[in-house]
């Protein structure tokens, strides 16, 4: 019996790992194969060189792959602030309501990121549904908000605040409630409830929710293209860029190299950290 | 006791939630009402209400072709997920072997990568096969993503799975095809029916993997930002609530006929219980 069950889990994992070993795997390496290649060139027929990854120490691409990290970390820390009293309601205080909120965030998953970024450019260019009610109202004029900087943030927090909230909330759910009584019973306060025991206790869906928002961040590009302008440049831009005005498929495959190994690295650092049958299986 | 929430501290909470969720819900509202309003380029508050928009995009044959390419991918998506997630699921939950929890990371990876370049890479690997990109390669590009968050949501349902039911029916001389139609695919059923419904609606809104993907055919989300990118269309709020309001009333549908068949079974459960 014992057999059969273990040749069972390989045969059932063999659909999903065939097509992504077809869509997934298989991209990946041709990316890494035209990495190689000679600039602007469109075949994985040539004698291997590293001069792609030359053009991008040698040029300013660093500017642009800082800008995806530090755009990424400004907002996980602030996703972090903002979803955390959150999350620990919808873990701990609400009822039903856990489940209304839930629903309606979920929703607006399905809701092209396109749609819901041009609905912030109307609330925030001159005019907007912002500053034109301010005038209207109170007279008040402030003009355009967007195109800089902190927008750009602000639109990453918008986009990834379900992938920080849900595991989040996954995570303080983990927290046992006699664990938090207990400590309260013996004389502990709120700071250090949350510093002792929610915290440490509820760090895989902290580290998950982190990792998942910084990394799907530092792929980001709409944001910056729709609400930031391209006031800065960042690194999925560069590489999207390379491939379709540039024209330089193996300049772009370079960059994609240097974006995937980061992302996999920390994806790698947190994955192993972690025992999703823990995290899922609880829920 | 310090820890149980005061009745104030529960309304700081509501109060929180519902701010955050205004938060979320107030660019839409935003789309929506600039699809009511007459000017070619809006400018709030609004001063003239129409719904000349939604008639000109109902009319349009452009954008009757891009809702059909959008729904054909959708629907090609949800059916592969379903199928290979549903036994993807069986072997991350349910069975014990070897390799499994390198598996299951595995299986999780592709969902941290930036859509975009999973997209271009796709494209690379397509032309390296000589396929000219159409519409089916971007049903590929959708499953690489798409695939392994059905996987894991159907992964969810089938941990809280009584092996016990299976083997009993074994040892009752079923065969394996027996137990999984009998079965194992009744008991995940909810879960089945979530992951069809989360791969419809991801792959039916996504963007950032047809962008590269779609050869010289067009989503709706790819449309819509090429005209808010540039050559600007008063077609595009009106379009875009039009998704919005497709995926509420999808939703809203999905829910109800679940809900509907839970209170049935529950209902003739009762009948037949003594």
């Amino acid at each position: 019996m014992r057999k059969s069950l273990r040749r069972a889990g390989l045969l059932s994992s063999l659909p999903i790992l065939a097509l992504l070993a077809l869509v997934f795997v298989a991209p990946l390496l041709v990316v890494l194969g035209f990495s190689v290649m000679p600039t602007k060139t469109f075949t994985l027929l040539q004698w291997p060189t590293l001069e792609n990854f030359g053009t991008i120490v040698g040029q300013t691409y660093y500017k642009s792959l800082l800008w995806s990290l530090g755009l990424s970390l400004a907002t996980v820390v602030a996703l972090l602030l903002i979803c955390y009293p959150l999350a620990f309601a919808m873990a701990k205080v609400f009822g039903v309501f856990t489940n209304v909120i839930t629903v309606l965030v979920v929703l607006t998953l399905f809701v092209s990121e396109n749609i819901r970024l041009f609905g912030w450019v109307l609330v925030f260019m001159k005019g907007g549904l912002l500053s034109g009610t301010l005038k209207a109202w109170l007279g008040l004029e402030i003009g355009s908000l967007l195109y800089n900087v902190p927008v750009t943030v602000f639109g990453l927090v918008y986009v990834y605040f379900p992938f920080m909230l849900f595991p989040l909330t996954l995570g303080i759910s983990m927290v046992p409630d006699e664990l938090r009584h207990a400590a309260a019973d013996l004389g502990a306060s709120r700071w250090t409830v949350l510093r002792e025991i929610d915290l440490p206790l509820a760090m895989p869906g902290i580290l998950v929710g982190c990792m998942l928002t910084f990394v799907l961040c530092t792929g980001a590009m709409l944001e910056s293209k729709l609400l930031g302008g391209q006031k800065v440049i960042v690194m999925a831009d560069e590489i999207e860029t390379a491939f379709t005005y540039g024209q330089n498929w193996p300049l772009g495959s370079a960059l994609s190299v240097v974006l995937i190994s980061l992302i996999g690295m920390i994806a790698v650092f947190v994955l192993r950290r972690i025992d999703l049958d823990q995290i899922l299986g609880k829920t | 006791m310090v820890i149980q929430s005061t009745q104030r501290q529960r309304l700081g909470f509501l109060l929180y939630g519902v701010a955050a969720l205004i938060f979320l819900y107030l660019p839409l509202a935003a789309v929506t009402l600039a699809s009511f309003s007459q000017k070619r380029y809006v400018s709030f508050p609004i001063a003239r209400y129409t719904t000349q928009w939604y008639e000109k995009a109902f009319e349009s044959l452009t954008i009757s072709d891009l809702f059909w390419t959008s729904l054909t991918i959708a629907l090609m998506v949800t059916a592969i997920c379903m199928v290979v997630g549903f036994f993807g699921a069986l072997a991350y939950a349910r069975y014990s072997w070897r390799g499994r929890k390198t598996y299951q990371k595995f299986i999780l990876l592709p969902i941290f990568f930036p859509q975009s370049v999973l997209g271009l890479a796709l494209l690379l690997w397509v032309n390296f096969l000589g396929i000219v990109p159409s519409w089916q390669t971007a049903i590929a590009a959708h499953l690489v993503w798409i695939a392994p968050i059905a996987t894991l949501i159907m992964a969810i349902q089938a941990y809280s799975f009584d092996p016990a039911l299976e083997e009993a029916a074994r040892d009752m001389g079923a065969s394996g095809w027996q137990v999984l139609r009998e079965i194992t695919l009744p008991l995940l059923l909810p879960g089945v029916i979530s992951a069809g419904l989360f791969s419809f609606l991801l792959s039916w809104g996504n963007f950032p993997l047809s962008l590269f993907t779609t050869g010289a055919d067009l989503t709706l989300p790819e449309w819509l930002y090429a005209k808010m990118v540039s050559g600007y269309s008063p077609l595009v709020p009106a379009v875009g609530a039009l998704t919005v309001l497709g995926v509420t009333v999808f939703l809203t549908i999905a829910l109800t006929v679940m809900w509907l068949y839970r209170r049935g079974r529950r209902v003739a459960r009762r009948q037949v219980g003594p």
